[in-house]
């Protein structure tokens, strides 16, 4: 049980590092406490599974540090750690009982039979495997094999992480849900820090507390599911989280006042004396009403999901997504759009202006 | 519905018919036609029964012969096998060093059999050979023309050499296709080197083993042409395989009858060898 934290973390899996692309990580400073629910979200390539190898221990950093409890453990290996990691399909031991399965972890570190026994039937009882426990493990299906993984990562009582790299990948849809319920009853349960790796926002925002988003090998924001949702520090995370995603604009800043294409938009945003080379306003389609006047558009196409209506439009400076409610009466041809002004955000070069 | 009928399809199947007629039907059932008569030439036969398997099966020739056959087999698969694993794990993962290996390894398999047994043959000699020289040189009477131990010690480190790379490629292969996952999951489970290779990398490697198991079982049992032109099968019988002794029998002494009877039986125990073995590796498999 400890605090994570890294520091300045950076990995290249090349020799030399020439230009920003040849880092696989750069400069991840980050803080896990103890206890949480973590997810680490981001598209494939952008570093997950890298970093979550460091804080194995799997992998050496090139430059940082990570510590737990202050401690640092930047040359320790995974088993020093006391670390639990579940990967992206089952990784179980073919010739063995699922109870030796289970018990492997232990024997390894030496502990008596009659804990081990105790031990596994208790985690087996958790996960439901208690019925199979004597079969051999390779004849399950995907779902207890990677059940059997994670029980692997569970028998352990001291350890100070469990990682999970993508581990839903290989299951069913319908067992994918109760799975992942199962992990967070879990997770309350026995109360310990978890980093979960995903690419898939659904499975990230369900199951943690604090939403890691990662983007071209750097850590883009960190925060719950609602502050990544209403307030995204980076154009990233305003596309990649909400579906369909945010808005993202060129408009132009001039002393203070942003317009799109000639049209004043109104925000709560300072943007006096900076300058960009790039800048860009960002609405969520959820914060966008129709109105009288303001943003002319074109109607493109609505699509009706039953609950909310999705609403295509064009403006001269693109495309825009607006959801509205079902009983909204939309109009057709050209229309005008308003944003809502606490919920609009201007970016300088990727990033928030505040 | 009428079907079309049209025997010209019969014509395709024509030369695979012709083919495998004379490379496996016609000469197999020769032998077996020889197996139960009796000839003295002229294309005159009598009839014989079950004679020559009788004689062959109480024969102390071919008890004798088939002995030494399971020793060699034995001797070589219980070194070749673990052998060919070691170095498979000892071998580079990536790097120009990969290709290096696998190059060297496959050197001894290129090379014809009968070259293999000439280069030992004039490696071995313990007059001018580098072996046979060396091992003199050093205090050792060694003289794989004369001393049956030396000529089985011979036979068997050649074969040794022509062969282990084959196990080597093939757990090699095995090896590469474990997801690093595997290793991962093992290290963090803190298990020992031995627990890794016992528990992921062996059963892994299980069908590939199989494989090679059979194809050195096969090979060594049949072995024929190496120890033909290194020991040709001597001192006396020393190292007289069951295949050197069969062509004895058959082309020296030109009993065909008994030669043919013998054939068979060495190829039913091949045979049932290999289904034997199959299934007993196999049995698991369908489970998982």
């Amino acid at each position: 049980m400890s605090k994570i934290s890294l520091k300045n973390l950076s990995h290249s899996y090349l020799n030399s590092q020439v230009n920003k692309e040849d880092w696989a990580l750069r400069n991840v400073n980050i803080d896990w406490n103890d206890g949480g629910a973590y997810a680490l979200l981001g598209p494939s390539g952008c570093g997950k599974t890298t970093l979550l190898n460091i804080i194995s221990g799997l992998l050496n950093p090139t430059e940082g540090q990570i510590l737990f409890n202050d401690e640092d453990v930047t040359n320790k290996n995974p088993v020093e750690r006391n670390i639990a990691q579940i990967f992206q399909f089952p990784v179980i031991y073919d010739t063995m009982t699922v109870f030796d399965n289970l018990a492997f972890p232990l024997k390894n570190r030496g502990i008596s039979e009659q804990e081990i026994k105790n031990k596994v039937e208790e985690i087996a009882e958790m996960l439901e495997l208690t019925s199979t426990l004597h079969n051999r493990a390779s004849g399950l299906t995907a779902d207890g094999k990677q059940k059997i993984s994670l029980g692997r990562g569970l028998v352990r009582s001291d350890v100070n992480v469990i990682m999970f790299d993508e581990p839903l990948t290989v299951i069913d849809p319908h067992l994918k849900w109760i799975l992942r319920s199962k992990l967070k009853e879990l997770h309350q349960k026995i109360n310990r820090t978890m980093i979960y790796v995903t690419h898939d926002q659904t499975e990230a925002l369900t199951f943690a507390d604090q939403v890691v988003v990662m983007h071209e090998a750097e850590i883009v924001q960190i925060g719950t599911p609602v502050e990544l949702f209403e307030k995204p520090r980076h154009t990233f995370v305003g596309h990649f989280i909400g579906s369909p995603g945010m808005n993202i604009l060129p408009c132009k800043i001039d002393n203070g006042a942003i317009s799109i294409n000639g049209n004043m938009i109104e925000t709560k945003i300072d943007t006096k004396d900076k300058s960009f080379s790039k800048t860009e306003v960002g609405i969520r389609p959820e914060f966008i009403e129709f109105n009288e006047s303001g943003l002319p558009v074109k109607i493109l196409k609505v699509s009706n999901t039953g609950r909310y209506k999705i609403i295509d439009t064009e403006s001269e400076s693109g495309k825009i997504k607006v959801i509205a409610k079902s009983s909204t009466n939309i109009p057709t041809g050209s229309a005008f759009l308003n944003f809502k002004k606490d919920y609009t955000y201007v970016y300088g070069d990727n990033w928030i202006i505040e | 519905m009428n079907k079309t009928v049209n025997q010209k399809a019969w014509l395709f199947v024509i030369p695979v018919f012709v083919l495998v007629a004379f490379n496996a039907i016609i000469p197999l059932m020769t032998v077996v036609n020889y197996a139960f008569q009796e000839t003295f030439g002229n294309n005159v036969f009598m009839w014989e029964g079950t004679r020559w398997f009788k004689q062959i099966l109480l024969s102390d020739r071919f008890h004798a012969a088939l002995g030494r056959q399971i020793l060699f087999t034995l001797i070589i698969l219980f070194i070749q096998i673990p052998l060919g694993i070691f170095i498979a794990l000892t071998m580079p993962k990536e790097g120009i060093g990969v290709s290096v290996c696998l190059v060297l390894m496959s050197m001894p398999l290129l090379i014809p059999w009968n070259v293999v047994g000439a280069m030992w043959n004039i490696f071995a000699l313990p007059d001018i050979g580098f072996l046979g020289h060396s091992l003199n040189a050093l205090g050792f009477d060694y003289n794989f023309t004369q001393q049956s131990g030396d000529a089985w010690f011979t036979t068997v480190l050649m074969d040794v050499w022509h062969w282990t790379s084959l196990v080597v490629l093939l757990s090699y292969a095995g090896l590469r296709s474990i997801q690093p996952a595997y290793y991962q999951a093992a290290e963090i489970d803190g298990a020992s080197r031995w627990s890794v290779f016992r528990h992921i990398e062996l059963p892994k490697m299980k069908k590939v083993l199989t494989i090679a198991i059979l194809l050195r079982f096969m090979d060594s049992f049949m072995i024929y042409t190496e120890p033909f032109v290194l020991t040709g099968g001597g001192p006396g019988n020393a190292t007289a395989f069951l295949s050197i002794d069969l062509v004895k029998m058959a082309l020296g002494q030109f009993d065909l009858g008994p030669a043919a009877a013998m054939s068979l039986i060495y190829f039913f125990i091949v045979l049932t060898v290999c289904w034997v073995f199959y299934n007993l590796m196999m049995k698991n498999e369908g489970q998982s």
